[in-house]
């Protein structure tokens, strides 16, 4: 049984310019140890689908329309809050995207550290400060024992975003849910805080869930990625498969649009046209209005993630009806 | 040629205090200490470095959001450390930031319509009339559909939020903008729309950018030239293409040696220089070249003086004691 199965999840926000259907019908599993990487277009849903599972859309105008996420068999989606309470921010933690809405301005690093330790663990005081010292140390803080007394405005945006990754390991969760969380970060602490995150994976059986819009690192961290588009999976795979042979024309774009990859100072490739609007009607495959191998078909045929090689799916139709090769 | 923006022997420190009532000044934070350089207009600068090397507080100390302890930034010909009140307030028209972080630098209760609207008239005088045809065009500008005009920005994700503040920044059609991350929280094909954007501006508008980013690739990509920060000093300084791909400061060869890159191949059979040691406290920073702790080449004399920063071949500057000796022997 995989540690977190979510099936069918729909999260849509009902505002008063129409209903946002930001996860529109998301389906993935995770097992325990395994780091699945998230990936896809800005606005495509992928922060939404974690929060949902924290339980920490607004609500209003956030809403929960179907679906189920079986977290060690129960569903996270329907369980009480003081159930849920105990879940989140000890088996299960999440690094935010925003690092200012998970620290508090006011208090000092040492005491959002702590309490964690001392509501889930009933650690005593001292002890759970020596933790978060070391905890400080290990996502390499340096000068740990006196920077814990800093508040976070005294922090540069990467050490605020590294004390936001200590704060998150520091109840040993089983599941981490990671969303953007080394944008701040420099390639050697990158580095440093991926291969913490892969011993404590080795040694724990933490599983994760990466959010990244660096390709790099999904490509070296993640043994398995989502691609989202428009609140969808539009292919899912094993990473190399993934990167190397792309079933979705919107996955085949963005691996294009890669810098590195690219000449010095040329005109980088971009995907033609705007990002969908999900609160208007969209074409049955949501991407066609911006691919260059779409066809009538693709507004109208339902449009289902399928697998269309051993572990790799897509959710093209052309792909699946083995017209296109990209 | 006279530079367009020059900084000369900039540093910002901040007092470290302790105690609650009577506040005791215990030590000194060189976020920036001593960084001197000049750009051209329309130039691209890419700095980089470790977090917590200075990077932001230099940026925010070129526009003058926080002052500078000791130096002066000149722009176009005129000293921007000398100017207070109702003359800093015009001369911002001039320079903008586009900050790490935009959800603390939108305003929640602004519509992007009314957040870039304010941004236009506050700097020049459009006619009412006008104002829709401005804010639709500037959205479009940074990939935004002009149907989100009356959205407010917790309705939006984090990369579209960027996109606000980017928009907003290029609303006053600035000579300057000192951009910190802008692209990082973007997915790579908006990041492209917004580096095409970004290098247009300068080819064509002549915009001068200064760069900050962690993503080496970016900066090598848009930078024209380099800067390596390292404990608020710059180690190294060069064109972009040519310190990427041949580093000559012993922390910018482990800086680019731990580069991802999207190819889970290469990927596993990639040699990483570990850096030793913990990134060094900025309050107690150690003796001679600070990064000498870590440093694989570090030999005696490194611990007892500072390199400074030269020239070791023709636009390419270091500072390291031994980087002629080491740029021989590579
Ligand atoms: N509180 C809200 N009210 C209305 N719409 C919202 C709200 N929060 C998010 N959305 C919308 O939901 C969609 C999905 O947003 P989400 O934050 O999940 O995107 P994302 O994939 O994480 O993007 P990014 O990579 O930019 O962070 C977007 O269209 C966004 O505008
Ligand atoms: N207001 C402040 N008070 C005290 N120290 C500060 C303050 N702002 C920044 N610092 C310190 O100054 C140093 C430089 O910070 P800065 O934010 O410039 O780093 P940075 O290079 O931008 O890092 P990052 O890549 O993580 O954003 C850090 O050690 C930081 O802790
Ligand atoms: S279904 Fe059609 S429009 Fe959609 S990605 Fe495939 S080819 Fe393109
Ligand atoms: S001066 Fe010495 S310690 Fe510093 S970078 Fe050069 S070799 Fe290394
Ligand atoms: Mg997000
Ligand atoms: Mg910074």
């Amino acid at each position: 049984m995989p540690l977190l199965e979510v099936a069918n999840l729909r999260a849509y926000f009902h505002t008063r310019n129409g209903i946002v259907r930001a996860v529109d019908g998301v389906s993935f599993s995770v097992e325990k140890g395994e780091t699945l990487g998230i990936v896809g277009e800005s606005g495509s849903g992928k922060s939404v689908t974690c929060y949902s599972l924290m339980g920490l859309i607004p609500k209003p105008p956030g809403r929960i329309e179907s679906g189920t996420a079986r977290f060690d068999g129960a569903d996270l989606l329907t369980m009480g809050e003081t159930e849920l309470n105990q879940i989140r921010g000890k088996r299960i933690a999440m690094i935010f995207q925003d690092p200012m809405t998970s620290l508090n301005p006011y208090l000092r690093i040492e005491e959002q550290l702590i309490e964690p330790l001392l509501i889930h663990e009933k650690m005593p005081r001292a002890e759970a400060v020596k933790r978060a010292i070391r905890a400080l140390e290990e996502v390499g803080v340096p000068d740990a024992a006196r920077r814990i007394r800093s508040h976070p405005h005294e922090f540069s945006g990467g050490m605020r975003q590294r004390v936001m990754i200590a704060m998150a390991l520091i109840t040993q969760p089983d599941l981490l849910i990671a969303d953007e969380p080394t944008t701040a970060l420099d390639v050697t602490v990158q580095a440093q805080i991926l291969d913490l995150i892969a011993r404590l994976q080795r040694e724990r059986g933490m599983a994760v869930i990466w959010i990244s819009h660096d390709l790099g690192v999904v490509a070296s961290f993640c043994q398995r990625v989502l691609v989202m588009y428009a609140g969808r999976v539009v292919e899912s795979g094993r990473v190399e498969d993934i990167f190397a042979r792309p079933l979705h024309p919107y996955n085949r774009a963005l691996q294009r649009s890669i810098p590195a990859l690219q000449g010095k100072g040329a005109e980088l490739y971009t995907i033609p046209g705007l990002p969908p609007d999900v609160s208007k009607p969209l074409p049955a495959c949501a991407f066609a209005d911006r691919c260059e191998f779409a066809q009538p078909e693709c507004r109208t045929d339902e449009v289902v993630l399928k697998e269309v090689e051993p572990g790799h799916a897509s959710a093209c139709v052309r792909v699946q009806r083995g017209e296109l090769k990209l | 040629m006279t530079p367009f923006l020059e900084l000369r022997d900039v540093k910002t420190h901040f007092p470290v205090e302790h105690g609650l009532v009577f506040r005791k000044r215990v030590g000194t934070v060189r976020a920036v200490d001593g960084v001197s350089l000049a750009l051209r207009q329309g130039e691209i600068l890419g700095l980089v470095g470790e977090s917590g090397c200075g990077k932001s507080t230099l940026g925010r100390t070129i526009l003058q959001l926080l002052p500078a302890s000791e130096g002066t930034v000149v722009l176009g010909g005129r000293s921007l450390t000398a100017l207070r009140g109702a003359e800093l307030r015009s001369a911002r028209a001039d320079f903008q930031m586009i900050f790490q972080d935009p959800y603390a630098s939108l305003n929640p209760r602004m519509t992007v319509f009314d957040t870039l609207a304010e941004a236009i008239r506050a700097h020049h005088a459009v006619p009412a009339g006008e104002l829709p045809a401005r804010v639709a065009a500037l959205m479009e500008k940074v990939g935004l559909a002009p149907r989100y005009q009356r959205k407010y920005p917790h309705e939006f994700s984090g990369g579209q939020r960027q996109r606000i503040a980017i928009a907003r920044a290029l609303a006053v059609e600035p000579k300057l903008i000192v951009a910190d991350e802008p692209v990082s929280a973007l997915d790579v094909s908006i990041q492209a729309q917004i580096i095409n954007l970004l290098a247009k501006l300068s080819r064509e508008m002549g915009l001068t950018l200064v760069f900050i980013s962690h993503d080496l690739s970016v900066v090598r990509h848009i930078a024209d030239r380099i800067a390596v920060m390292y404990l608020g000093k710059i180690i190294e300084l060069g064109p972009a293409a040519a310190v990427f791909d041949h580093p000559l400061h012993p922390y910018t060869q482990a800086l680019v040696s731990a580069v991802p890159v999207p190819d889970p191949a290469r990927e596993k059979l990639r040699q990483r220089v570990v850096l030793a040691g913990d990134p060094p406290s900025p309050l107690n920073p150690p003796s001679g070249c600070a990064f000498h702790p870590r440093c694989r080449f570090a030999v005696e004399a490194c611990k007892a003086t500072g390199p400074a920063l030269e020239e070791i071949s023709p636009g390419r500057d270091v500072a390291c004691l031994r980087a002629r000796e080491l740029q021989a022997g590579s």
